[in-house]
């Protein structure tokens, strides 16, 4: 279990006389304090850990963000953002003491400009909801997190979020223009915009994936990409995971990068195909989804040449689609495979580690050894162009003993991906979650140089605390 | 900056040991192509890292590569033309530009401590996204590192963006690691001859906004040209597999009547020049200055630009950023800084005779919230101030 710093007895002892102040500035129901409303924001994606706040807040411009935060940072009172609340590291997770600021109700689409390929959006806006706002004109918004109906666009530049076409695409970093962003003294200022890369200090670039720690993103503008003509996908299954990842070293190798290359083992086939029948290979270890873009020949030439390359591996079965219903067939089990393993598991943990792909089969024989010795099954699905694992480990909530066991077996996974030249996370975020194996990545100058650069911003430690840094050595937050 | 610097490390260690023993301010250099570089930096001893070289990591089936700063860009595009591979962000050659051209040629440090990217930035990877990880020795010595190897990391604060485009004023960059693209294996630009910007631009934008993947989308104004492409001309570049620049090429052409194609090599050396601001060619005696802003804006600018102070310009990026020629006066500066404001955009002062760049401000003033995380953000790394003091503001 995770320990959260122990509530300022000043600021709980104020309680009535903050919540005064707060309805103040955000008046009508934007302020919630009664336990039973209090309920939806005491978790987030990661629901193991729970814990009320003094408040929330849902502010409805960036004024009254400004406002709310220059009230906490003159009491202070520590602040969780929060947008949709599907971060799975417990970024969101609140503190007794601390007040969260929701985005949800600043979701206004604010400017599209197709000729400039931009959008100007409120941080609140769902992800979806931008390429919604923008593909009438055949454009659209190119991360594309599986959570992408809920999650919102200020959650994905704090998490750096990416998505299946992030192999060509890029994560949320590569994707952004400019931010509006509210310090913790309640500044408002103006980062980036219609235009290209910084003139000075990169702040886009070090607000992007700071987890709520440097300040609340209220506006985003965001490149907007003409989409493609089309796309295909293909399926290939191999009869061991070693043979798998030599098919993506060529793949990766021969010039041709997919849009998307995802990978699954055996057991997130059988739990895929289970829930959605996909018609996936049950006989094979792991199977390749491949997707490629472009006019219908395109489709036709890069798909001929993706399995001329799949075929030297000698794979089970090769499945290209001829339709994009097939390809939505192929693509039906990945795009279900969380909810497909929650149907097999009461719960499980998503790990997020990447690692260099040359080290997939010997980490894949690492996880399956663990999850033998744990006990616990796991099933493997992951973005195999970059490395990204996503380890599903399968546990019992309502046994403590069960899940101290998944916690154990998941920070021995990220340890392994650390080891062989990866890292903790590769989209979730550290949050509480991964907060107490920094020190396994970063040595201790290097964690005390980041908690430099958080102090320039937030030098009483009120944004977000208790995530990130491990609560040791900081008198600020002991526990 | 001296031929020969004070302290050229060999080694990163030396590095954090000249940093630890530094009794006063460093000028931190690459290859030490600086002459005009930004503001001249208030420090008496100078320290590269041009003999801080090799690449110690190469891995093609991942796409990374790692090299210590002061490899050269040369060396780094020799190493991946064997494997059929590419920096994607393009980075720029600018000595020609900065009127040095028997400099030594640019160092990846250098390359990424200016952020500094070139046509294909367009297709959304600067030079600053391109960076995997970095190892760095912060102002008090420490040997630092932030990012790694692998495509997709999120762990902790993104130190190598800050670090990227701070030039020299936060960290001492010891080491790169970049992620890599495939080499195309056919390039071709149309080239489409156009009145002026507006038409120009909005051809690029047209370019842009179709599902053709246009990684290049450059203007060559009236009076500029390059590789025997005169302008006023729009430049749209598709490199790809063969089959799809065939058929996309074909698609645009269409789409962009009475257009010509150049293919192979003549399309690569007219990129080339577009990539290190050739065709700009300033005369010794002027400024040179980069403006970015958002593209449509780009037209009005460049009309105001021409008619207040003479420009002579550059466009790539669909038009977002124009690289400019005039007269190295305050009041031409004056007159970038006003027309890159009145279009919501950003500058940087390029090339200027020391006394002037002394005396502006070279990149845009920070509003004061701003200013002050600039300077605490600063004495978070580099707390006795010894890094580049005066590199990109007075003081700073
Ligand atoms: C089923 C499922 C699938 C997922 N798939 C993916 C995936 O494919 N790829 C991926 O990258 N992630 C994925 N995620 C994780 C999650 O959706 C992302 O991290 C997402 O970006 C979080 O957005 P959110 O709006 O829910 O933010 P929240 O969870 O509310 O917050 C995330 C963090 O950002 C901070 N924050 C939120 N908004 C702001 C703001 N405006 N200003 C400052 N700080 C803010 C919070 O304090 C918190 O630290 C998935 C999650 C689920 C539940
Ligand atoms: C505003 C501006 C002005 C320019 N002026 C010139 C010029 O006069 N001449 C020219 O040839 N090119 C110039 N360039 C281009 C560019 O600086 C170089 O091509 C490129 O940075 C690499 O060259 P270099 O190795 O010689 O680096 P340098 O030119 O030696 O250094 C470039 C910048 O990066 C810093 N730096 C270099 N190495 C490191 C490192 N390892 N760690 C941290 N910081 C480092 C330096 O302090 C300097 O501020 C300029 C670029 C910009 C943005």
């Amino acid at each position: 279990m995770i320990a959260l710093p122990a509530p300022k007895p000043e600021v709980m002892g104020r309680r009535d006389e903050i919540l005064a102040g707060l309805r103040a500035l955000v008046p009508g129901d934007g302020v919630i304090s009664e336990p039973l409303r209090l309920r939806p924001y005491e978790t987030d994606g990661l629901s193991a850990y729970r814990q009320p706040p003094l408040a929330v807040v849902l502010p409805s411009s960036t004024e009254q963000v400004a406002a709310v935060l220059r009230f906490c940072h003159e009491n202070g009172v520590r602040v969780v953002p929060r947008g949709a609340g599907t971060s799975l590291s417990g970024g969101a997770l609140p503190l007794a003491d601390a007040v969260v600021i929701g985005l949800m109700r600043m979701n206004r689409i604010l400017d599209v400009s197709f000729t400039d390929r931009l959008a100007v959006v409120e941080a609140g806006v769902t992800n979806l909801g931008i390429t919604k706002a923008v593909e009438g004109e055949g454009f659209f918004y190119a991360p594309d997190p599986s959570s992408q109906l809920a999650c919102m666009i200020g959650g994905n530049v704090m998490m750096n979020s990416g998505g299946a076409h992030c192999l060509k695409y890029g994560v949320t970093a590569n994707n952004l223009l400019g931010v509006k962003f509210v310090t913790i003294t309640g500044d408002v200022i103006e980062i980036g915009g219609g235009h290209l890369d910084a003139a000075g200090y990169d702040w886009l670039g070090i607000i992007t994936g700071s987890e709520g720690q440097l300040g609340i993103v209220t506006e985003v503008t965001v490149r907007i990409l003409r989409a493609a003509e089309g796309q295909r996908a293909m399926l290939a299954a191999f009869s061991s995971t070693e043979v798998a990842g030599a098919a993506v070293d060529a793949i990766m190798a021969s010039g041709v990068i997919p849009v998307a290359l995802e990978f699954m083992d055996r057991p997130c086939i059988h739990a895929c195909e289970a829930f959605a029948k996909a018609g996936y290979p049950l006989d094979a270890e792991a199977m390749l989804i491949i997707e490629v873009e472009g006019s219908l020949e395109e489709q036709d030439a890069l798909l001929a040449r993706l399995r001329d390359i799949c075929a030297r591996f000698d794979p089970i079965s090769m499945r290209v689609a001829t339709s994009a219903e097939e390809s939505l067939a192929i693509w039906k089990g990945r795009k279900g495979a969380f909810g497909a393993v929650g149907r097999i598991s009461p719960d499980y943990l998503c790990m997020d580690g990447t690692i260099p792909t040359g080290e997939l089969p010997h980490v894949l024989r690492r996880i399956g050894e663990m999850s033998e010795s744990y006990g616990l099954a796991v099933a493997n699905v992951f973005h195999a162009g970059d490395g990204n694992l996503h380890p599903l480990i399968m546990f019992d909530a309502n046994d403590s003993e069960s899940f101290r066991k998944a916690e154990a077996f998941g920070a021995d996974i990220l340890k392994l991906c650390v080891e062989v030249g990866g890292c903790l996370t590769g989209e979730h975020g550290v949050g509480v979650e991964k907060r107490d194996l920094m020190p396994v990545q970063f040595t201790g100058p290097e964690l005390a140089q980041q908690r430099r650069v958080k102090s320039a911003f937030d030098p009483g430690w009120l944004l977000n605390p208790a995530k990130v840094f491990p609560l040791s050595d900081n008198p600020l937050l002991s526990a | 900056m001296s031929a020969v610097p004070d302290l050229a490390p060999r080694t990163e260690e030396e590095v954090a040991t000249a940093l630890r023993n530094a009794a006063g301010p460093l000028a931190i250099e690459g290859s030490g192509t600086t002459m005009g570089m930004l503001r001249p930096v208030q420090a008496s001893r100078t320290l590269s890292t041009r003999k801080l070289t090799g690449i110690t990591l190469l891995r093609p089936q991942e796409m990374v590569i790692s090299a210590r700063a002061g490899t050269t860009l040369p060396e780094i595009e020799a190493a991946l033309a064997g494997h059929n591979q590419i920096l994607v962000p393009e980075p720029p050659d600018l000595r020609v530009l900065m009127g040095v051209p028997d400099a030594p040629p640019p160092s990846i440090g250098g390359l990424v401590a200016a952020n500094l990217s070139g046509p294909r930035r367009i297709t959304g990877f600067a030079l600053r996204d391109a960076v995997l990880g970095i190892r760095f020795v912060n102002g008090a010595g420490e040997v630092l590192r932030s990012g790694g190897r692998v495509h997709k990391n999120v762990t902790g604060l993104d130190l190598c963006k800050l670090l990227a485009g701070s030039h020299g004023t936060l960290g001492v960059i010891t080491e790169v690691t970049l992620k890599l693209g495939p080499a195309a294996e056919r390039v071709a630009t149309l080239v489409v001859r156009v009145a002026d910007e507006a038409e120009g631009v909005a051809l690029l934008s047209a370019g842009l906004t179709s599902p053709y993947g246009v990684t290049g989308a450059a203007m060559l104004p009236r009076g500029v040209s390059a590789g025997g492409v005169a302008g006023p001309v729009a430049l749209l570049r598709l490199e790809d597999v063969e089959a799809s620049v065939t058929y996309r090429m074909a698609r645009l052409r269409a789409a962009m009547p009475g257009g010509e194609v150049l293919e192979g090599e003549a399309s690569r050396a007219l990129w080339r020049a577009v990539r290190d601001v050739l065709p700009l060619a300033p005369a010794p005696d002027e400024a040179v200055w980069r403006v970015s802003v958002r593209p449509s804006r780009a037209p009005g600018m460049v009309a105001a630009l021409r008619d207040g102070i003479g420009a002579r310009v550059l466009l790539d990026w669909g038009g977002g950023v124009a690289w400019v020629a005039g007269p190295a006066t305050a009041e031409a500066h004056a007159a970038v800084m006003a027309a890159a404001g009145v279009a919501g955009g950003i500058f940087i002062l390029f090339r200027a005779p020391d006394p002037l760049r002394a005396a502006m401000a070279v990149i845009p003033p920070e509003p004061p919230a701003l200013a002050g995380l600039s300077a605490r953000v600063k004495a978070a790394l580099d707390p006795a101030g010894r890094l580049n003091p005066g590199r990109m503001r007075a003081g700073g």
